[in-house]
């Protein structure tokens, strides 16, 4: 009973916030509502007793994904008479999109061959009721043991990813003053310092202004 | 209906009663222990630049901090005529919230009552860590709903920062809980009773606990939880003698209260966790008659306390960093050197026999 009443807070505070998400003007306000709709998924998660799920799913989504969101949000100067304009234009696409993924839950849902016997041998993040393994490691064990080869083979494209965006972004400029902590910490009294023996009415040039590098 | 009500009593009630009458007895005791150690933060702080601190209010200064909640709390509330008012206000009280939380899986204690923690989830340290990366909402919305420049800049630096700090303290987390093999809080605890101590015929000591074998990762902790909480050499955000006062300038009264509550419990939380990953929790240093008869939640407040202390004298003593050097710190040493020592661990555990 208490479970059924959490799961009908969550539901509501789900859709609401995702129905939310889209009605809301404020691009901001948006993104809480969005923030809310991941938190409410992670305590939907909790009580299907997938409570791994729900923790990764608020450190990844709200703790990191959301984060970005936000800041690109917050940092960009949105206008909205713009927006609106743009979306009578494209409704129609958006629609047909939006059709296009309905009809396909949809079969998927009413498909015949998904009974309840089949979905009850697709690897389950939640182990079997009764066995004392925790769902940590029933995870643990359909990823790294039993498709440990899959999930290198994507660490490896998501790295590659990485890399690829680096590269993109990453402009070396030529010419511009860096700090070295180690040649700073490495500096001592033989390298720092020169003792430069002026004679007496005679003038030295300092030997800063020959080597500008070293004045820093 | 009043059958229902009673079963749904018996199957439910007490233990919601009995939970939240511990929820509040946890928060109380946190709260009033928060507020001796911003005291103590102080006097450390004053005992270092050779003043004497706050010593007007009661016997040595001691109700100094009630006196400063009595201040903020009476205070007028301004609210800025651009601000976002929901959202400006919905900040604080996410920083203080979502701070507080995280107390929910931290256990102070375990004796034959059983174990003293309000819930024993076994994923315990992934929703710790969870709820600390939710700490950074209170900063950005607070920033941003101020609708000022200085604000919005200071969020975003502090954001940046604690972000970047949470990928270090993730990866120590992950090398504590290689050597535990579970993601309950209390485990971790109890998995410190043998160790490397053991092995050396020292059964149930100090050298037990995991800042001996895991020593490069205590000293990386203990820095990133500095950064992660804005805490002095970091506190690039509300940097008083450059600054004003970062994501809060424009907040007043009670809700710069709730931040600086929120802080404070945050700051309380790193100590608690240091407390529990690297310094053995509630445990003795040896277990031996006069030290092990002491109550496990006495040990476990001394350690904090002492964290604690360390962490006051780095505010005393360190100077500040520059932004790019935390950056430079955060990402160039401590991400490569958490993600070696991770990758170390494992290899010593399962090629040293550790695993049997």
């Amino acid at each position: 009973m208490a479970s059924a009443i959490f799961f009908y807070i969550f539901a509501a505070l789900a859709v609401g916030s995702g129905a939310a998400v889209i009605l809301t003007k404020n691009p901001v306000h948006a993104v809480l509502f969005l923030i809310l709709a991941f938190f409410n998924a992670a305590g939907l998660f909790v009580l299907l007793s997938a409570e791994f799920l729900a923790m990764l799913l608020v450190i990844v989504y709200v703790g990191a994904v959301a984060v970005l969101f936000l800041f690109v949000v917050m940092m960009l100067d949105v206008d909205f008479a713009e927006l609106k304009a743009g979306f009578i234009k494209n409704a129609g696409i958006g629609a047909l999109v939006g059709g296009i993924v309905l009809a396909e839950i949809l079969a998927l849902v009413g498909y015949r061959g998904l009974t309840a016997a089949s979905t009850l041998n697709v690897a389950s993040p939640v182990p079997a009721a009764g066995s004392d393994i925790t769902n940590t490691q029933a995870l643990g064990e359909i990823l790294y043991t039993k498709y440990v080869y899959f999930f290198e083979a994507s660490g490896l494209i998501l790295f590659v990813a990485m890399i690829g965006a680096i590269v993109l972004t990453l402009k070396h400029r030529e010419g511009v003053k860096r700090q070295s902590i180690s040649a700073q910490v490495a500096r001592g009294p033989k390298t720092g310092l020169e003792i430069i023996k002026v004679p007496s009415g005679g003038s030295v040039i300092p030997p800063a202004a020959k080597h500008p590098e070293a004045a820093e | 209906m009043l059958e229902s009500l009673q079963t749904f009593m018996t199957d439910y009630g007490w233990n919601l009663l009995a939970l939240v009458g511990f929820s509040l007895l946890l928060l109380v005791v946190l709260l009033i222990i928060i507020a001796f150690l911003l005291l103590m933060d102080r006097k450390v702080w004053a005992a270092v630049q050779m003043r004497r601190g706050p010593n007007v209010v009661g016997p040595f200064g001691l109700l100094q901090s009630f006196a400063d909640l009595l201040k903020f709390v009476l205070k007028e509330t301004i609210i800025p005529a651009g601000s976002d008012k929901a959202v400006f206000l919905l900040a604080p009280l996410a920083t203080a919230v979502f701070a507080l939380a995280s107390w929910a899986v931290i256990p102070v204690n375990q004796n034959s009552w059983g174990k003293w923690v309000i819930s024993d989830m076994n994923v315990g340290i992934l929703y710790l860590t969870a709820i600390s990366s939710l700490g950074v909402y209170g900063i950005i919305m607070g920033g941003w709903a101020s609708n000022s420049k200085y604000p919005f800049m200071g969020s975003l630096r502090s954001a940046a920062q604690m972000v970047s700090y949470e990928v270090s303290i993730g990866f120590v987390i992950v090398c504590v809980i290689l050597c535990v093999g579970s993601l309950n809080v209390t485990d971790i605890v109890n998995a410190q009773r043998a160790g490397l101590g053991t092995r050396v015929g020292l059964t149930s000591s100090f050298l037990d606990w995991h800042w001996l074998p895991l020593f490069p990762m205590f000293v990386v902790f203990f820095i990133s939880a500095l950064a992660e909480t804005n805490r002095p050499p970091f506190d690039l955000v509300e940097a008083e003698s450059e600054l004003v006062a970062g994501f809060m300038v424009e907040y007043s009264s009670t809700p710069y209260l709730l931040y600086m509550l929120g802080e404070y419990v945050a700051i309380t939380t790193m100590c608690a966790l240091t407390t529990i990953l690297f310094l053995g929790g509630w445990l003795p240093p040896v277990d031996l008659w006069p030290l092990n008869a002491i109550p496990g939640i006495l040990w476990f407040l001394l350690k904090l306390v002492f964290v604690f202390f360390m962490f006051a004298m780095v505010k005393a003593m360190v100077p500040r960093y520059r932004y790019d050097q935390l950056m430079r710190l955060g990402w160039k040493v401590f991400l490569p050197l958490s993600l070696v020592m991770v990758i170390l661990t494992a290899a010593v555990l399962q090629f040293g026999g550790f695993l049997s």
